[in-house]
């Protein structure tokens, strides 16, 4: 028990250097870019979030995968976790982006930010995985439909990408565009800084959160006992 | 191939049943017409072809979604889905079974919403057929497995919409796109690629939407 | 035939079922007894398969197509004729000579002449022999009956003592039901859940 509260507490230290450092290089250190001026900064914050929700939504649907196969009740505490952390994740990449969009455009939202339409999307798909969850009674049941419902999400992500792709040919929004980042040197490390630290962040919350849920299901378990 | 003979046991009795009760189908069928006159109104009068595209496949949408919420009823009262599970035919057969009876009903609705937007708003191309009917398979396979989620659930009417509409978007850019651009192809092989990878996708977890 | 070993059921922060062993051999009759909301039925969708263990495991060593099921509720469509929920379910079940054996046990159960009649028009008592009908339709190696008395009147009860009278033996048998007189008597086990 003790030797995976020193790894929690690990991750946790490697998390919070990693964020600091990350966040204090991308206000600092970075190269100023030549169009946006700071307010490019946040792309150091936005896009390893993206990222890091893609990977919650990718990992919850590896533990619904697992669920499925080999039907032991603890992936679906897992599978639900990730996907949870990844509609977390999910509302930050939505508002930073906004925050991006409101500083670089003056609009707080645009219909020409890919990403934001994908997330957008997304965001709707996982709060009906939270609905579904809440209307169902705790149980095998539960565990195999919310399963099912990850996988799917999964399998929406690349689908929506390439759906809004294809819809831009006619729904024309008003395009605002930036240079994509053509990283330099310094540039990529800070980006990868910041994504190492969103990674790890995920990673701590993760454990943490499972952890406490399983105590909480374990001290249901023996206060039945008892009775 | 005795697979395709459950399959075929099954969808005959949905049909029986649809035959004896005779409701959802009308229900679709009026209920698509009142939502394209509805439209007419809802619509300025400046409106482009896409607005009114758009408004079709929307009034497509919510029709498939009142058919995919009558697809279970007949099983869940007196519990009659689990007599189908326990069956020993693949549970994958009842959900093929299903989509393909919502697919008559889907097409059904089309054959007449289709004429009824010729009429009220503007002509109807071979691009906005095929779309159609490339969406309807999207629709019913997907369709099909969240009806059957929902129904095991406590809030079902509350639930199918929020499950279905996410999902389906992509079934409405390409509906739509095939209809408005210029070059319909590619928009007609992303409904297809859809259907095929929603299709098999429903095809294998149903076993895990119905059985324990 | 049936094994489990500290099989456990909760619906949600109830628990139904816990920490139950069980045996069952070929041939026996197994008669579970109990209150209401002891656990009965649930112990049989247990068997069955339709519910999963929360706790616990058990294995049935039968595939489903030879494992007939009786619940309280009669498991066919209201809006189609008797003939015709036989005929799904014969279907279903790869059943041979489907027409003779479903008219057979329709004239047993005494529905042959309301046949054709939907099931939704049936009183409880009909609907129960109809559920029985099912049950036997494909020949099951193990049969689950819950409550098969219930809703019931005298002559249909010997029904369902002739079908036990007759399986006892030939097949295994797990019977929940509250009253349990006729059974007692043709139960090798029996598991009085509280």
């Amino acid at each position: 028990m003790s030797l995976r509260n020193n790894q929690a507490v690990l991750l946790a230290a490697a998390a919070s250097v990693l964020l600091v450092a990350g966040l204090a290089l991308a206000l600092f250190w970075a190269p100023e870019d030549a169009d946006q001026g700071f307010s490019q900064r946040i792309f150091y914050v936005h896009v390893p979030i993206a990222l890091t929700a893609y990977a919650c939504f990718g990992w919850g649907a590896w533990k619904a995968l697992r669920l499925l196969w080999t039907r032991e009740s603890r992936y679906d505490l897992e599978s639900y976790t990730a996907v949870h952390m990844g509609v977390i994740f999910g509302i930050l990449t939505l508002v930073t982006g906004s925050i991006w969009a409101k500083i670089s455009w003056g609009v707080w939202w645009t219909w020409s930010e890919r990403q934001l339409t994908l997330f957008l999307v997304l965001f709707l798909f996982y709060c009906a995985y939270f609905m579904l969850r809440f209307s169902v009674e705790s149980g095998p049941r539960r565990a195999n439909l919310s399963a099912v419902y990850a996988l799917f999400g999964v399998a929406l992500i690349p689908v929506s990408f390439l759906a809004i792709r294809l819809a831009e040919n006619f729904i024309h929004p008003v395009v605002f565009t930036r240079d994509g980042p053509q990283m330099s040197g310094s540039m990529f490390l800070v980006f990868c800084v910041c994504l190492a630290a969103m990674l790890g962040l995920f990673a701590s919350l993760y454990t943490n959160e499972l952890t406490g849920k399983r105590l909480d299901a374990r001290l249901r378990e023996l206060r039945e006992a008892v009775e | 191939m005795t697979y395709f003979a459950d399959v075929a046991a099954l969808a005959r009795k949905d049909i029986l049943l649809e035959l004896r009760s005779r409701d959802t189908l009308p229900a679709m069928l009026l209920f698509v017409v009142s939502a394209l006159v509805v439209f007419h109104f809802a619509l300025p009068s400046d409106a482009s072809v896409t607005a009114s595209t758009g408004l079709l496949w929307i009034a497509l949408l919510f029709t498939a979604l009142l058919g995919l919420g009558r697809a279970f009823s007949a099983e869940r009262e007196q519990r009659v889905l689990d007599g189908l599970v326990l069956a020993p035919c693949d549970r994958s057969a009842i959900w093929l079974a299903k989509s393909l009876g919502v697919l008559v009903f889907l097409g059904v609705a089309e054959a007449v919403a289709l004429p009824a937007y010729a009429l009220f708003f503007g002509p109807v191309g071979w691009e906005l057929v095929a779309a159609v009917l490339l969406a309807d398979l999207g629709l019913a396979a997907v369709g099909t497995l969240l009806a059957a989620m929902a129904a095991a659930s406590r809030a079902r009417e509350l639930l199918l919409p929020l499950l279905f509409l996410p999902l389906v978007i992509p079934v409405v850019v390409g509906g739509v796109g095939a209809t408005v651009v210029d070059d319909p192809g590619r928009y007609l092989g992303f409904l297809a690629l859809y259907d095929l990878i929603f299709a098999i996708l429903s095809w294998a977890s149903f076993e895990y939407v119905v059985a324990e | 035939m049936i094994q489990a070993q500290g099989l456990g059921r909760r619906f949600g922060p109830k628990r139904v079922i816990r920490d139950l062993d069980l045996d069952v051999r070929a041939g026996e009759l197994l008669l579970v007894t109990g209150p209401n909301g002891s656990g009965k039925s649930t112990l049989l969708a247990l068997m069955v398969g339709l519910l999963a263990p929360t706790e616990g495991e058990i294995e049935v060593d039968l595939p489903r197509g030879r494992i007939g099921y009786l619940a309280h509720e009669a498991l066919v469509y209201k809006e189609l004729t008797a003939l015709e929920n036989l005929d799904l379910y014969g279907r279903l079940y790869h059943v041979a000579e489907r027409r003779e054996t479903i008219g057979a046990l329709l004239e047993r159960f005494g529905l042959w002449d309301v046949r054709h009649q939907r099931v939704g028009s049936f009183s409880r008592g009909m609907q129960q022999r109809l559920g029985l009908c099912r049950v036997l339709l494909h020949g099951p190696e193990l049969l689950l009956l819950d409550e098969p008395y219930s809703g019931l009147d005298a002559s249909a009860r010997t029904l369902v003592d002739d079908v036990l009278a007759e399986a006892a033996g030939a097949r295994t048998l797990v019977v929940s039901s509250h009253e349990p007189e006729y059974v007692r008597p043709l139960a090798t086990q029996a598991l009085a859940l509280a």
